[in-house]
C-alpha cells in the first residue's frame, strides 16, 4: 500500500515526482518539494505525454509543519493520473501569494487554478480567465455576480437563462451571445450550490466523513462514497474483503446504470421523441429500485463504509437480483434500440455538439463525454482499485457529438449489466465488511496523502487527504468530474443553434453541485 | 335551415375544439404506455384560467393585452368563413379564402407584437422563429386554399361542402396530396412535432410556447382557446378535402338540410376532425423533433405537394 517509487535528483534542483498506486498512501515526507519552475515544467510534460490532472489544490503550510527548508505560506499539490502506467503522481511546490499561472500552458488547470486564488487568496499572475468559480467568499459578489464576456455587434443579441430553471434541476446561469440562432460563445457561471464541503471534510472526524461524502453529488454517490472509503481505509490500513469490493463495485454500477438510462431517456425527451423518453423514465426507476434491494436506498446511501459494505447480498437476494436484471435490461435495449431505429432521432443527435480530440485533451474532459472523443480515459481500466473483479468493456465513440455521447452511454449499459450479473454470480464467499475489534473508528496514520480514483458514471471522481502530525486530517480535495467537464460543455455549442443546447446539456448532464462542492 | 346547419356547425365547433389537443396527448400517453391526462384537461385548464386575475409585466403596452383577444376572435372569425363538413359556410363570398389565411396572419402578428413589447430575450427568440417559419408556410397555405377554391367557378371555400362536381372521379391522387401537404401545415402551424413541441420545458427550444410565457390569468385561457380553435380549423379544413363531396346515403335522409341529414354530418364530422387528431398523436408519438435549420426543408415538402396537386388537377384542363 505504500510509495513504490520516490526518486530525487538534487542536480538540476528538479525531483521525479512520487508515484502511487491508486488508493495508496504515503508519507508527506517522501512527496518531493519542487521549485515551482521545476512543478510546473513537470505538470506540462506529463500532460503532454498523456497525464490528466486528478487533483490540483493549495493546503496552508501551518498546517503541514513538516519541513521548512523552503518559503512559502502555501504547497500547491498536483496529482496527476498516468493512464499508461496506471499509477497516480504526486508533487507540490511552495507558493506565498503569488505564482506565474500555468493555465496557458495546460488549459486543464484554468478552473483549478480559479478555485485556488479563490478559496486561499493565492493568485496566479497572467491567468486568461480569472473569474470567480464557486463565489467563495461571503463578503465577496453574490454568485452569478460577474463580468461576464460579451460579444458586441449590431445584431448580436444576449440570452441569459437561469440560475432559475423551467424544470426540477439544480441552479446555475447560462450566458449565451448570439447572432441570429447561432451561439457565438456561451459563458457558464456556477456556484449557487457552494457548500463548503472540502472545508467541512476536513474538520470532521473520520467517522462522520462518508456520510457527509454521500451528499456532495447526489447522483454519483456510490463513486463518492467509494472514494472517501478507499481512503479512510489506506489512511487506517483497514483491509477489505472481496465480497465487500464486489458489493461496492455492483452499487457503482447500478448507478451508473440507472443514470445512463435516465439520460438516454432524457435526450429522447428532448428532442421529442416519446416512446423511449416514456420507457427509459420507467426503468431507471427500476435500477434505483435495484439499490434499494440492496440497501434500502434508492441511491445506495448509507451503503458503502470503511472497511466494506453495511449490507450484505445473500444467495436469495444475488439471484433475485440477477433475475430482475435480465428483465430490465432486455427492456432498456428494447427502448434505445427505437433510438437507433429511428432515423428522426438520429438526424436530431447527429453533428450536434461536437468536440474534437484535440478540445478533449486539452480541456482534460473525463468520463463517457470524453470517450466520445475517441479517448479513453477509464479509470476502473487504468487505475484499478485492487480486489475488484475484470472493469466492464470500454465503449468509446470517435465523432465527439451528442450521438456519440448517447451512443457511449447505451453501449455502458450493456455493459454494465453484463458486468453486474458476472459479478453477482461469482460474488466471493465470506465476510463483507471487515470489522476491527474496537468499536468502530480507527486513528488515521499521521502526516499521509492518499489519493483515490473512481470512475463513476459521469467520470472520475478524485478525492485526495492529507493528515497532519496529530492524525487529523489537514486537507481533504474532492474533484468531481463536472468540474472537468462544463468547460466542454460551454466549447461544445460554439457555433452550435442556440435551439440545441437543452439536448447538448442533457448529453453532458453535468453536476451542479458536484461542481460547488 | 341552411342557417341553422352552419350555425349548428360553429357551435359545435366551439364546444367541442378544446376536445382535440387532449386527444392528441392521450393518443401520446397510450403510445407511451402511461395512462395520460384526462381528455378534458383543457377544459379544467380553461376554467381555473378564467377565474384567475391576470398578472402584466411592467414594461408590456396594450399590445400586449391586445393578441390573446385578437387570436381568440380571429379564430372565431375563421370558424365563421369555414364550411362545417357537408353545410356551407355562414358567411361565404368569392375569394373568402384569402380573408382566412389574412385572418391567421393578423392574428400571428398581434401575437408577435406582444411577445416583443414584453422585451424578454426568450420571446423575442420565439417571435423571430415564428416568423421566419411562417413567412415560409403562410404562401403555401394560401396555395392550398386557391387550389381548393379555383376547383369551382365561386372561389369559395363553401365549394367544400356539398358540392359533388368540385372533384372529378380520378381526384383522389391531388386530393390526398393537397391533404398531405395542409396536414404538413398543421403541424407547424400548430407547433406540433416535428416542428415544435407543445409539451417542452425548455424556453430555447420552443417556438409558440415560449412567445406566451408571460401571459397569465384570462390572457392565456384566451390563447389556449384559440390554439385549440385553430388546430380545429386545420383538421376541419383538411376534413373537407378529404370527404366526399356527396354520400348518396345522406340523400335517403332527404339532404344535408333535414335535420337527420345534419345530425349525420355532424357526426361524420366530428368524427373525421377526431380522426385528425388522432393522427396528429400518431405522429407525435413515433418521431423526434426536427434540428430548427431543417423546418423550412419540412415546409418546402409541404409546398412540393401542393404544386404536386395543382400540376395534377391544372395539367390535365
Amino acid at each position: 500500500m505504500r510509495a513504490s517509487s520516490s526518486e530525487r535528483r538534487p542536480d538540476d534542483g528538479a525531483f521525479e515526482a512520487l508515484s502511487l498506486r491508486n488508493g495508496a498512501a504515503v508519507s508527506l515526507g517522501d512527496v518531493p518539494d519542487m521549485n515551482f519552475d521545476s512543478f510546473a515544467r513537470w505538470i506540462a510534460g506529463s500532460v503532454r505525454t498523456g497525464c490528466r490532472i486528478a487533483a490540483f489544490f493549495a493546503v496552508a503550510r501551518g498546517r503541514l509543519e513538516h519541513r521548512v527548508e523552503n518559503n512559502g505560506t502555501h504547497f500547491l499539490y498536483a496529482v496527476l493520473a498516468d493512464d499508461a502506467t496506471g499509477l497516480l503522481t504526486v508533487a507540490r511546490a511552495p507558493v506565498s501569494g503569488k505564482y506565474p499561472s500555468m493555465a496557458r500552458a495546460v488549459p486543464a488547470l484554468h478552473l483549478f487554478e480559479r478555485v485556488i486564488y479563490e478559496k486561499n487568496g493565492i493568485l496566479p499572475e497572467g491567468h486568461p480567465w480569472l473569474k470567480p468559480a464557486r463565489f467563495e467568499n461571503p463578503s465577496g459578489p453574490a454568485a452569478g455576480d460577474m463580468d461576464f464576456y460579451r460579444v458586441d455587434g449590431d445584431e448580436v443579441h444576449e440570452v441569459s437563462v437561469g440560475p432559475i430553471h423551467a424544470g426540477v434541476i439544480e441552479c446555475g446561469h447560462f450566458r449565451f451571445q448570439c447572432l441570429g440562432e447561432e451561439v457565438l460563445h456561451l459563458e457558464i457561471s456556477l456556484g449557487y450550490h457552494h457548500r463548503g464541503v472540502e472545508k467541512l471534510l476536513a474538520g470532521l472526524s473520520p467517522a462522520r466523513i462518508p456520510s457527509l461524502v454521500e451528499v456532495t453529488a447526489g447522483d454519483s454517490t456510490a463513486a463518492h462514497t467509494w472514494a472517501c472509503c478507499a481512503l479512510l481505509e489506506s489512511l487506517t490500513d483497514t483491509p477489505v474483503p472481496p465480497r465487500g469490493h464486489y458489493i461496492r463495485a455492483l452499487a457503482l454500477e447500478l448507478e451508473r446504470l440507472a443514470c445512463h438510462t435516465g439520460d438516454v431517456g432524457a435526450i429522447a425527451g428532448d428532442v421529442g421523441f416519446l416512446p423511449t423518453s416514456a420507457f427509459c423514465g420507467r426503468l431507471r426507476g427500476d435500477w434505483l429500485n435495484m439499490s434499494a434491494m440492496l440497501c434500502g436506498s434508492r441511491f445506495s446511501r448509507g451503503l458503502l463504509r470503511p472497511g466494506g459494505t453495511n449490507f450484505d447480498v445473500n444467495t436469495i437476494l444475488a439471484r433475485e437480483m440477477a433475475k430482475k436484471m435480465e428483465t430490465i435490461l432486455r427492456d432498456v435495449r428494447g427502448a434505445t434500440h427505437l433510438i437507433w431505429d429511428s432515423p428522426s432521432v438520429m438526424a436530431r443527435l447527429t453533428g450536434i455538439g461536437a468536440l474534437t480530440k484535440a478540445d478533449a485533451v486539452a480541456l482534460g474532459l473525463v468520463g463517457p463525454a470524453s470517450r466520445a472523443c475517441g479517448l479513453s480515459p477509464d479509470a476502473r481500466r487504468s487505475h484499478p482499485l485492487p480486489g475488484l473483479p475484470a472493469p466492464p468493456a470500454l465503449c468509446t465513440a470517435d465523432t465527439g457529438d451528442v450521438n456519440a455521447r448517447t451512443k457511449v452511454r447505451c453501449d455502458e449499459i450493456a455493459a454494465s449489466a453484463s458486468f453486474c450479473l458476472d459479478a453477482l454470480r461469482d460474488l466471493p464467499e465470506g465476510e463483507y465488511r471487515f470489522r476491527p475489534d474496537a468499536d468502530e473508528t480507527l486513528p488515521l496514520a499521521p502526516e499521509r496523502l492518499a489519493a483515490v480514483l473512481i470512475e463513476g458514471w459521469r467520470g472520475e471522481v478524485c478525492h485526495v487527504a492529507l493528515t497532519d502530525k496529530g492524525g487529523g486530517l489537514a486537507a481533504y480535495a474532492v474533484v468531481d468530474p463536472s468540474f472537468h467537464n462544463w468547460a466542454g460543455l460551454a466549447l461544445a455549442m460554439r457555433g452550435q443553434q442556440i435551439s440545441d443546447f437543452p439536448l447538448c446539456n442533457k448529453s453532458f448532464n453535468l453536476s451542479y453541485c458536484g461542481h460547488d462542492l | 335551415m341552411q342557417i341553422l346547419a352552419s350555425l349548428s356547425g360553429i357551435i359545435l365547433s366551439l364546444l367541442l375544439a378544446p376536445l382535440l389537443p387532449g386527444i392528441i396527448n392521450r393518443v401520446k400517453a397510450f403510445m407511451g404506455g402511461r395512462k395520460g391526462r384526462p381528455l378534458l384537461q383543457l377544459y379544467y385548464d380553461l376554467r381555473r384560467l378564467i377565474g384567475k386575475s391576470p398578472v402584466y409585466p411592467s414594461v408590456t403596452t396594450w399590445f400586449f393585452r391586445a393578441a390573446p383577444v385578437s387570436c381568440a376572435s380571429v379564430s372565431l372569425m375563421a370558424l365563421v368563413l369555414l364550411p362545417f363538413g357537408h353545410s356551407r359556410a355562414l358567411l361565404a363570398f368569392p375569394g373568402d379564402f384569402v380573408l382566412l389565411a389574412g385572418l391567421f396572419c393578423l392574428a400571428r402578428f398581434s401575437l408577435l407584437l406582444a411577445a416583443l413589447d414584453t422585451g424578454s430575450a426568450f420571446e423575442g427568440m420565439g417571435a423571430a422563429r415564428e416568423a421566419l417559419f411562417s413567412a415560409l408556410a403562410e404562401p403555401i397555405f394560401l396555395f392550398c386554399l386557391f387550389i381548393l377554391c379555383q376547383q369551382s367557378q365561386q372561389f369559395s371555400l363553401s365549394v367544400l361542402a356539398a358540392d359533388a362536381d368540385l372533384w372529378e372521379e380520378g381526384d383522389w391522387m391531388p386530393r390526398l396530396m393537397l391533404a398531405f401537404s395542409l396536414f404538413l401545415l398543421l403541424l407547424s402551424e400548430n407547433s406540433r412535432i416535428p416542428v415544435d413541441d407543445p409539451n417542452t420545458h425548455l424556453e430555447l427550444t420552443m417556438i409558440h410556447e415560449v412567445m406566451i410565457l408571460d401571459h397569465s390569468g384570462p390572457d392565456l385561457a384566451f390563447l389556449e382557446y384559440a390554439a385549440a380553435l385553430k388546430l380545429w380549423v386545420f383538421s376541419l379544413l383538411i376534413v373537407g378535402v378529404l370527404l366526399p363531396g356527396s354520400l348518396g346515403l345522406s340523400q335517403e335522409y332527404g339532404g344535408y338540410f333535414s335535420l337527420a341529414g345534419m345530425f349525420f354530418n355532424w357526426v361524420l364530422t366530428l368524427a373525421a376532425v377526431f380522426g385528425m387528431g388522432v393522427l396528429t398523436g400518431f405522429v407525435e408519438s413515433l418521431m423526434a423533433r426536427l434540428r430548427m435549420e431543417r423546418i423550412p426543408q419540412f415546409l418546402a415538402m409541404a409546398g412540393a405537394f401542393a404544386s404536386l396537386a395543382a400540376l395534377t388537377l391544372w395539367g390535365r384542363a
